[in-house]
């Protein structure tokens, strides 16, 4: 792409093309392409130049240190702590490694983790039709949808068509967490927006009934609402009553999401134009028609940062669960470190705990950035 | 761990007075076939899981031996692990039925808190370590000195006695847990670390250099750590009791997992044939059978054989008996007699 041959560069040959044939030359390397990206971005001024420097001199500070630590450096076969260090001074990933079972699972029995193992694959089949719509067959795939909290339910928990009983205590590790920020995610959504809609509803009763339980769940921290879960919940129900503790933190985890959920939706409801509201109306809409077709569709889509922040925010609480002696994949970690083999090695754990939920999250993040590009129309 | 006791546990103490009569924990533990025992999320020696995700530790088998007691069989205890500030109301709201956490005895927490401490199956109390380096060889040389120190515990206002006793000074360190101490310590952020002298030890067993680290002579509190049940419930309280007391006087006699059986088809002396149930019914007194007691020291072993499997010398804690040696070898363990 030598510009000497180009013959736009030269003075006088501008005009050296019929009209119609001018060849679509690449732009030059001082408009264009890396040198030029990097001349602007990183060394366009002097305060730039120097934080591009200094940028560049804690990198190379940190980075090399890093991977050292996290993979040239480091152990990973080793029964104990001492093993480790014996063979590398880096990070002890052994110790995540034998209890990679116990991480993932934590206490389900080892016979029956195939049913957990089913249950995620069959997740992400339920999933799929609600987060993509060219997925064949989607109408049946999404009665399928429907009915999979009660199928993941049987599955996890057994009891019934021959599958052993296994209490929800054994339940721990990253599945847990799974479960409550699944089960959060999926319910705090219609019950947001039935909140959202109440709170903005024409009926008094409804109203203040919204408006108080959003300002309510709104006002009590999380680890409240679970520690009365777990412990004072039995003073109100009738003695003999057992309502498995799961499910509470379940109740009580969709509850407080919801709360949230419904005033960001309200964020949403609020930037529609009134004309939108009336407009509906003319066309002889009913309250619920004009919601689903003309209304929400519209207010979701602007909410859809928010309400992935706020499922976000709730997949990380999931580890508060630890206050009402529920050890999910960080209380795992916890518990395990305690075990004198391999006490001291704090910092595998929370990289590991880390990378985790980074996976998570940032899944989500990805996948609520391609759904606005999906949903742009352009006003 | 020793957590003064909170607004938390007093309010709950409060509701578990308001619901009136305890029913019996007993019929409730035998009806489920399951022992819910309360027990640390983690601390090393005493509570923990292993590579399986089991429950280990010296609490831990306590537990199992309660529960072998009550149950006639040591692996039906269901686990709750609990932070310090959740152990009381999860106790009184009787999502447990007992606390085997480590949890200090002290006379706000029995008498006001509404708990009954059964024994203390573990006497500790709160020491420093310090780098050798640093020349110091006593607590009272640590005058202008940083103290690493875990927030909301019983170590933080006996620390605060202490200096203000000794009129030295001292920058405290709030750290929240005993891993965080760890890397605080070792980064130099605090010159000394203070907590129970078995959690020192077991720190002190995980660094590189154990050597290089020094635990200072004073022990500056009484902490004796034992196991701890809901106000009301006598029986209850004394099944828990004579379980672990039955550990104590089975290492006093010389009865252990390995040889219970045999002594309990020949019993060396009426002591040893009362405490198996080859004589009398003691059992029956408890609402149990006549092997209870047989059944806890076989389940792990009797109190020595549990402590030495756990935090022994042979361990990576590695502490010796000290106070919690039997009285006969210059320790506090002591049983009454089984009569």
């Amino acid at each position: 792409m030598a510009n000497t041959h180009n013959p736009d560069m030269t003075p006088g040959l501008v005009n050296a093309y019929e009209p119609g044939e001018h060849p679509d030359w690449p732009a030059p390397s001082s408009v264009k392409g890396p040198a030029h990206w990097i001349k602007t971005n990183l060394f366009g001024s002097v305060t730039n130049t120097l934080l591009t420097l200094l940028t560049i001199y804690l990198l190379y500070k940190i980075i090399p240190a890093m991977v050292d630590w996290m993979f040239i450096d480091a152990a990973y076969t080793g029964t104990s702590r001492k093993d480790c260090e014996a063979q590398a001074s880096g990070a002890c990933w052994a110790f995540i490694g034998t209890r990679l079972q116990l991480f993932i699972y934590g206490f389900y029995p080892e016979a029956e983790r195939w049913r957990v193992n089913l249950t995620a694959i069959l997740l992400v089949v339920a999933l799929a039709p609600v987060l993509y719509d060219n997925v064949p067959h989607r109408g049946k795939a999404l009665i399928f949808t429907v009915l999979y909290p009660l199928i993941a339910g049987v599955l996890l928990v057994g009891g019934i068509f021959g599958l052993e009983y296994v209490a929800t205590d054994q339940f721990g590790g990253l599945m847990l967490n799974v479960i409550i920020g699944v089960t959060g995610i999926a319910f705090s959504l219609p019950i947001g927006i039935c909140l959202a809609l109440g709170r903005q509803s024409h009926l008094p009763v409804l109203r203040i009934v919204c408006v108080a339980f959003i300002e309510f769940i709104r006002g009590v921290p999380l680890i409240t609402l679970l520690f009365v879960a777990a412990v004072m919940l039995s003073y109100f129900v009738p003695p003999g009553t057992n309502f498995d503790l799961l499910v509470r933190m379940l109740i009580m985890v969709t509850l407080f999401a919801s709360g949230y959920m419904a005033e960001v939706i309200r964020g949403g409801l609020q930037a529609i134009p009134k004309g939108q509201y009336e407009a509906a109306d003319s066309m002889g809409l009913k309250y619920w028609q004009s919601m689903r077709l003309i209304i929400l569709p519209q207010a979701l889509k602007i909410a859809i940062p928010g309400i992935v922040n706020t499922f976000i925010a709730l997949y990380k609480d999931t580890t508060l669960v630890i206050v009402i002696g529920r050890l999910d994949i960080l209380g795992i970690g916890r518990s395990s470190l305690a075990d004198s083999k391999w006490q001291g090695l704090s910092t595998e754990v929370y990289v590991f705990v880390a990378i985790f939920f980074f996976i998570s999250c940032f899944l989500m993040s990805r996948y609520s950035l391609y759904l606005e590009k999906k949903l742009h129309t352009g006003h | 761990m020793f957590k003064r006791a909170s607004i938390v546990a007093a309010a709950a103490a409060v509701v578990g007075i308001a619901t009136g009569a305890q029913a019996a924990t007993l019929d409730d533990v035998k009806a489920r076939g399951v022992l819910h025992c309360i027990v640390n999320t983690g601390l090393p020696g005493f509570s923990y899981t292993d590579a399986n995700g089991n429950w280990a530790g010296f609490d831990a088998d306590m537990c199992r031996s309660v529960a072998a007691a009550v149950l006639g069989d040591g692996d039906k205890v269901k686990f709750i692990p609990a932070t310090g500030k959740t152990r009381f109301t999860l106790l009184n709201s009787k999502e447990g039925d007992v606390i085997f956490r480590n949890t200090t005895w002290t006379f706000v927490r029995d008498v006001d808190v509404k708990l009954t401490f059964i024994h203390p199956t573990y006497y500790d109390g709160q020491g420093f370590i310090i780098r050798k380096s640093k020349g110091v060889k006593s607590a009272k040389e640590l005058d202008g000195a940083t103290v690493c120190i875990q927030t909301g515990t019983t170590t933080e206002l006996n620390l605060a006695d202490f200096f203000r006793a000794n009129k030295i000074k001292y920058t405290p360190v709030p750290i929240e847990d005993s891993s965080e101490a760890r890397k605080n310590y070792l980064a130099d952020r605090c010159d000394a670390y203070t907590t129970d002298a078995s959690g020192l030890a077991a720190t002190r067993a995980t660094f590189e250099k154990p050597s290089d680290h020094v635990i200072l002579p004073e022990i500056i509190s009484k902490e004796p750590l034992g196991p701890v049940v809901r106000h009301g419930d006598n029986q209850w309280e004394d099944i828990v009791r004579w379980a672990v007391f039955a550990l104590i006087q089975a290492e006093e006699s010389g009865v252990t997992a390995a040889n219970a059986d045999e002594m309990a088809k020949t019993p060396p002396n009426p002591d040893v044939a009362r405490l198996l149930g080859a004589e009398g019914d003691l059992g029956a007194m408890l609402g149990l059978d006549k092997a209870w007691a047989l059944r806890a020291i076989k389940a792990r072993g009797n109190f020595g054989e549990i402590f030495e499997s756990n935090l022994g010398t042979k361990t990576p804690i590695g502490l010796e008996r000290g106070l919690n040696a039997l009285y006969t070898a210059g320790g506090l363990q002591y049983a009454p007699p089984f009569r």
